[in-house]
């Protein structure tokens, strides 16, 4: 079975690709994520298993990288911060509309502009509603543990070749820097390119006498054509809402009143569930793990039974959004969040549940 | 003509050339007098008389070549703006014994994606760009590239090109002949039999280094016109194109095997 092994988010992110079977990683440096690099340059995975690892010119490179070799089929990953994923965006754009496989994580600083190195989840609608241009959206996953920043590199290469979309895991400063253990799963190994081919028939591998060709691109220079490839998109997006909703519950049965968090928050939200539940305050934490799909259903559901809901998040309000119309006005829905880099402690988020709803 | 005729003169026997079926029967989306259907169809005869069909991946940019997947009967990528390189760089580090090319032109690969062309020299990806250099976006309609000539005229240097407003072509080729990942780099054209024949054979000595894995990347310029941008016939823009686009951009091999030769 599985290794015990204390890291930090970044290197467990890195140490969970090389054992999820990933093919290629391509990067550039950026704090708070250079680790991510470095544990890659330093481990040599391709001695190990055979990936390939990249330094690139820019985040441009790296992302286009990651289209050439996601395009014949490969398990290919890149990650950035929020100022590097900016630039990337232009590549994610070109994946989704060419339904390319890919695992992106951005472990979020504060911006706008260059911001601060601090953590922050400010790029919660970059990330959830396109970010680049064009009707699209990613897969995105909220890891709030270093564990999670492991196990989900597995189950995003699962989710992004199940639907050939690129999927984004959105995790911040906190996670990336942060140590705790990990339970090291075993490695699955690299698949073979026989594999491959089988099971990518789209896959620009080189085409062989019992084939037409293949070809990835975005381009349809016909109108009908484009729109008829969108429709197909926003089905498969409906699709993904239907199938692939994630989220964790704390304390939520006889909750009165619910955090609504993700990630670094969560894990405050939750010590602030503890030390509401001591003052005699009853409250609870959805934790969102799927950011898209949004759990708006089990969030409207808890709707019905709540008295109020409370955002925690690191911006100035992004996510709230979202709970707001899977509310849809049935209960009163407030934020409470930090900027620039700052982390709220568990006081302050009772604090503010208090002073939102007890009136304390 | 007669049917029969016809049928008698374009027998099997009779036939001195014909297509390549690297070469689809898609119609070219080429201005009449352009010079991009030829590259095209001097770089599939020499994968087809190489047999490397099945291990070509291509790699398509942003500007008139755009639509080469559809001309091209191989496997093929569409990429960004200016992103081939890197696209191909993906493909090849994961695919060491593919045969991966780029065809780009002189907006995408010296302007939007000077990054990723230099980087992709400079670390001696075992690939070959082919970069078509007509001095103008062409798909655009006629805007001054980063090879416009001093004085040329384009819908965006309406008055022709200053260099002291608008800087100085870029010898882009020669600038990546200078970095030591590059292997073979030369300047060609398609204009006549004779420097068709001459590109044709570059174009094989490119396939080959990298079949044989020579260390470093194949350049392969194609200084070509464009009558439909510079506003000419195919005839007057070809003279045009001999008369002050190869004077500013000689034609000849800059580097073999890993050696200056020339500039």
């Amino acid at each position: 079975m599985g290794e015990l092994k204390l890291m930090k988010g970044n290197e467990a992110f890195a140490e969970g690709a090389i054992r999820a079977g990933a093919d290629a990683y391509f990067g550039y440096p950026i704090t708070p994520q250079s680790e991510v690099l470095e544990y890659f340059m330093a481990e040599k995975p391709y001695e190990r298993t055979g990936m390939v690892v990249l330094q690139a010119e820019s985040e441009v490179a790296a992302i286009n990288m990651v289209y050439g070799a996601a395009s014949t089929g490969k398990r290919a990953m890149t990650s950035s911060s929020s100022p590097g994923i900016s630039l990337k965006m232009e590549g994610i754009s070109y994946m989704a509309g060419a339904e390319l496989p890919g695992v992106i994580l951005n472990v979020v600083r504060g911006g706008p502009g260059l911001g601060t190195i601090q953590p922050s989840q400010a790029d919660y609608f970059q990330a959830t509603k396109g970010g680049g241009h064009g009707d699209y959206r990613l897969i995105v996953l909220a890891p709030s543990s270093v564990q999670e920043m492991f196990d989900f590199v597995r189950l995003a290469f699962d989710l992004t070749f199940k639907y050939r979309n690129p999927v984004m895991l959105l995790s911040d400063g906190v996670i990336g820097q942060m140590m705790e253990k990990v339970l090291l799963a075993d490695p699955i190994p690299r698949r073979t390119d026989e594999e491959l081919i089988k099971e990518c028939p789209w896959a620009t591998t080189g085409k062989p006498k019992t084939r037409e060709r293949n070809i990835i691109t975005s381009l349809n220079l016909d109108s009908a054509v484009q729109e008829k490839h969108n429709i197909h998109l926003q089905e498969k997006y409906r699709k993904i809402e239907e199938t692939e909703v994630r989220f964790e519950e704390f304390e939520v049965e006889d909750a009165e009143y619910l955090y609504v968090a993700y990630g670094s928050s969560a894990r405050i939200a939750q010590k602030a569930v503890q030390l509401a539940r001591a003052k005699g305050i009853k409250a609870g934490l959805i934790r969102l793990i799927s950011l898209f799909p949004f759990p708006k259903q089990r969030i409207g559901e808890l709707a019905g039974r709540v008295k109020g809901m409370l955002a925690i998040e690191m911006s100035a309000g992004q996510m709230v959004e979202d709970v707001r119309l899977a509310v849809n006005g049935k209960v009163p829905v407030d934020h409470y969040g930090r900027m620039g880099g700052m982390v709220p402690s568990p006081e302050e988020v009772v604090i503010a549940l208090e002073k939102k709803y007890i009136g304390g | 003509m007669d049917e029969k005729l016809y049928n008698e003169i374009v027998a099997e026997e009779n036939l001195v050339y014909k297509k390549t079926s690297l070469m689809t029967d898609k119609v070219l989306s080429y201005c009449p007098g352009c010079g991009h259907g030829t590259a095209h169809r001097i770089i599939m005869e020499v994968l087809d008389e190489m047999g490397l069909q099945e291990a070509a991946i291509g790699v398509a940019p942003v500007g008139c070549s755009v639509l080469a997947y559809e001309f091209m009967n191989i496997d093929m990528q569409q990429a960004a703006h200016g992103r081939a390189p890197a696209l191909a760089t993906g493909i090849k580090r994961t695919w060491p014994n593919k045969i991966v090319f780029t065809y780009q032109g002189d907006g995408d690969l010296a302007a939007i994606g000077t990054a990723e062309t230099i980087h992709a020299c400079n670390r001696g990806e075992n690939i070959i760009i082919f970069f078509i250099n007509n001095g103008i976006y062409g798909m655009t309609g006629g805007q001054m590239a980063p090879t416009t000539l001093p004085g040329m005229k384009s819908s965006t240097s309406p008055y022709g090109r200053d260099v002291v407003m608008m800087g100085h072509p870029l010898k882009i080729t020669e600038l990546v002949a200078h970095l030591p990942g590059t292997y073979f780099v030369t300047r060609q054209a398609v204009h006549t039999p004779a420097n068709v024949r001459k590109t044709k054979k570059a174009v094989r000595m490119a396939f080959e280094n990298q079949l044989n894995k020579k260390p470093g990347l194949s350049f392969i310029e194609i200084v070509s016109n464009c009558n439909s941008g510079w506003k000419m016939t195919p005839v007057q823009s070809n003279q045009w194109m001999v008369d002050n686009m190869f004077p500013y951009y000689p034609l000849g091999d800059i580097k073999v095997d890993g050696v200056l030769v020339s500039h």
